[in-house]
């Protein structure tokens, strides 16, 4: 009984241990029947696919719910309270409104373009789940080069954007897809710069040691400048406001979304809000410590964390007006980038003479 | 965009194109249509397209008697009833040889200025949502929902009033309107404050506004361009001034003016106009007179026959009306003479040039109403 206590324990403060025992144990099972191990490990990987996929879609009714609530109470406003306690079950019930709706592929659309963006902007999302350090050894794959892997990832973004907007044949669809693009390239490049100063601190571009380099306030308090270049970078290569020219509503109607309904839309809207996610759970592991902190699983620390990144970014968006396309390039070239190398430069000083 | 292009890019073939803006569009606050010539997203020209929400009004008064045009005034422009009644009304009792009562001219101007701090609320709301600030639209709007709840009492609707009748008003002020009136006063001047702060004078705000949508001073003139959008040229016109009606000549205001005429000009101007409205309404409750509010009119309103022309100044600019009678129960001809409509003539000269998203903050700046271009 009490290894099984000990089990449940391992489970919420050191997942890796839990999990290593069930499958060590998996195995031997599996040896006992004649089976080829390789059989197993495929099982598990699907297993944890499905976990990360339902990880994704519970998260995202969650964050986009919270949005709503946070908007509504900015905006002296109440926002959802009908559908379940709060207004819980909202973005389930719009969910299953998003399902059942006729998919509509316009006539004069590029079919496979137009069928390809959503879904190249899904899997880059995704796949940054990969690296995600849920928790203590709560991680799918530690890679060495994860900081890079994630860049990578959401470079990605880019092509299925520009694909839903080309595609759409809509001119609408096709100015947000050039604006996103522009966008995403130009920031993408303060955030490497700040991340490449957090490698530097932490000597290591795995997620897991970085976390594990970092002293118990978290780089934010050596890094406020960091912080504040990675803040604005990523609200702006998520496109949320005051960057969301993309689909600028009072411009450009939705932007490459304007054309898509359906299950398609809620494609673009999951990644939209996973994308939020992802930014939030950056903020928290490179400048918050991850998963690490008292008492509470690591697991909870982890998602505490993410959403007061998350929390903040909501916050800015709903304070600025839009800023303009030719001052967004502008302000991400002549200002981010210089400060940002900056930073970089003083930050690999100290470290090389102190 | 002048700068040379490196000669690996001269061969490339780019094209100028157009962009259908409307009349299902979420910022062209109506049915307005406009057609962008661009390149890239610079734009190199602007058609506005009109018409969509034509009801034929100045026909339709042509077959109502005097007295049953009013309501119609009031939804050529649906924000700024009591402007609209207001230049109609004066416009016939002038025909008429009307005197108003005293205590009547004051509930105008009460009206008048009130309904002007509504229509620049909701121009301010949907202006901050023009570019991309959606907030303060929520936040506005609860003073707005005083100032209609104003109306309400007084004259039982909430946008299109139909408060104004020939020779004065047909219902007195309740008692409690003046100590909502008062608590608004005590409130409002802070809360504008509040979104100066806030919305007009934030950096971001500012970087969208400055220097963009500049008309000079000849060319605003030139197009008849009137209102705030003329003040924010630095052009100190103001019917209310010029041409006093009414009470307005007992009231002392300033007329606030802008420098260079660009957007953000136009947006502070609309901000001084609440503060200078704010004052006239304080002015108008300290010396508000007892007395009738309807003047002896005959029963049958029939003018003699002549024409008149007869302005005020509206929240968007000067509304005017040209009646002729031809001594019947109904007009011969009504022309009516809408700011909103040279405004937006003007729209080219300010946009051409700048980028798709300035059309959008430019057009917001103007203050346009659609169904009263289209009438």
């Amino acid at each position: 009984m009490t290894a099984f206590m000990q089990f449940l324990k391992d489970l919420l403060y050191d997942s890796g241990k839990a999990f290593g025992l069930i499958y060590d144990g998996g195995h031997k099972i599996w040896a006992g029947f004649n089976l080829p191990p390789l059989t197993l490990d495929i099982i598990f990987l699907l297993i944890a696919a499905a976990c990360a996929a339902a990880f994704i879609a519970i998260n995202a009714l969650f964050i986009i719910w919270f949005e709503r609530k946070i908007s509504a109470r900015m905006q002296l406003r109440r926002g959802p309270n009908r559908v379940g306690i709060f207004g819980i079950f909202q973005t389930v019930a719009d969910t299953i409104k998003l399902l059942i709706k006729e998919d509509i592929t316009p006539k004069a659309v590029d079919k496979l373009a137009f069928f390809l963006g959503p879904l190249l902007v899904m899997t880059s999302t995704f796949m940054v789940f990969l690296v995600m350090p849920f928790g203590k050894g709560l991680i799918a794959a530690d890679l060495n080069i994860g900081v890079i892997y994630i860049l990578a990832v959401t470079g990605l973004t880019v092509l299925g954007l520009l694909c839903a907007g080309w595609g759409s044949n809509n001119k609408y669809s096709l100015i947000g897809g050039m604006r996103s693009a522009a966008q995403i390239v130009s920031y993408e490049i303060p955030n490497v710069l700040v991340m490449l100063t957090i490698v530097l601190l932490s000597g290591s571009m795995k997620l897991g040691d970085i976390i594990a380099a970092q002293p118990t306030v978290g780089y934010v308090w050596m890094q406020p400048v960091a912080f504040i270049i990675f803040l604005i970078a990523s609200n702006a290569e998520i496109n949320r406001g005051p960057f969301d020219l993309p689909e600028a509503e009072s411009e450009l109607v939705s932007g490459f979304i304007t054309e898509y309904s359906g299950m398609k839309f809620a494609f673009f809207f999951l990644a939209e809000y996973t994308n939020l996610f992802i930014a939030g759970a950056l903020g928290a592991v490179l400048f918050l410590g991850g998963w690490t902190g008292p008492v509470l699983p690591p697991f909870m620390w982890f998602m505490i964390k993410s959403y007061f990144v998350v929390f903040l970014l909501m916050w800015i968006r709903w304070t600025f007006p839009r800023i303009r396309v030719d001052h967004l390039m502008e302000f991400a070239w002549k200002v981010l980038i210089p400060i940002a190398l900056l930073n970089l430069v003083v930050t690999a000083f100290v470290i090389k003479f102190h | 965009m002048a700068e040379k292009l490196p000669a690996s890019l001269e061969k490339l073939n780019t094209e100028e194109y157009l962009l259908n803006m409307g009349p299902q569009h979420p910022s062209t606050h109506g049915v307005l249509r406009i057609i962008l010539k661009l390149d890239g997203e610079v734009i190199k020209d602007v058609v506005p397209v009109m018409g969509y929400i034509h009801r034929g009004m100045e026909k339709m008064f042509e077959n109502r008697k005097y007295d049953q045009i009013i309501p119609f005034t009031d939804r050529t422009d649906y924000l700024s009833a009591v402007n609209n009644n207001f230049a109609y009304v004066i416009g016939v009792e002038k025909l008429l040889g009307v005197v108003v009562p005293e205590r009547a001219e004051y509930l105008r101007v009460i009206l008048a200025e009130l309904n002007r701090i509504m229509s620049h609320l909701l121009w301010l709301s949907a202006y901050g949502m023009d570019v991309g600030a959606f907030t303060p639209l929520l936040y506005i709007f609860r003073e707005r929902e005083e100032i209609i709840a104003m109306f309400e009492l007084i004259t039982g609707n909430r946008l299109t009033h139909n408060a104004f009748r020939l020779g004065g008003f047909k219902y007195d002020v309740p008692k409690t309107f003046f100590e909502k009136l008062e608590k608004f006063i005590s409130h409002f001047a802070d809360n504008l404050d509040e979104y100066e702060t806030l919305l007009i004078n934030n950096v971001i705000f500012k970087s969208r506004t400055v220097g963009v949508g500049v008309i000079t001073k000849a060319l605003a003139l030139s197009y008849g361009v009137s209102g705030p959008s003329l003040r924010g040229s630095d052009i100190k016109m103001d019917v209310r001034r010029d041409t006093p009606y009414s009470a307005y000549s007992k009231f002392v205001f300033e007329i606030p003016t802008g420098k260079n005429g660009d957007t953000w000009d136009r947006c502070e101007v609309r901000m001084n106009e609440m503060r200078q409205s704010l004052s006239i309404l304080q002015q108008a409750m300290q010396g508000f007179p007892q007395g009738d509010i309807m003047a002896k009119i005959p029963k049958i309103i029939k003018p003699p026959a002549g024409e008149v022309y007869t302005a005020v100044e509206g929240p968007r600019g000067e509304v005017g009306f040209y009646i002729i009678s031809d001594g019947t129960e109904k007009p011969y001809r009504v022309k009516m003479r809408v700011p909103s409509f040279s405004n937006l003539s003007a729209l080219k000269d300010m946009t051409v040039g700048f980028k798709i998203a300035d059309v959008v903050a430019i057009m917001g700046s103007l203050d346009l109403v659609i169904p009263e271009i289209d009438r």
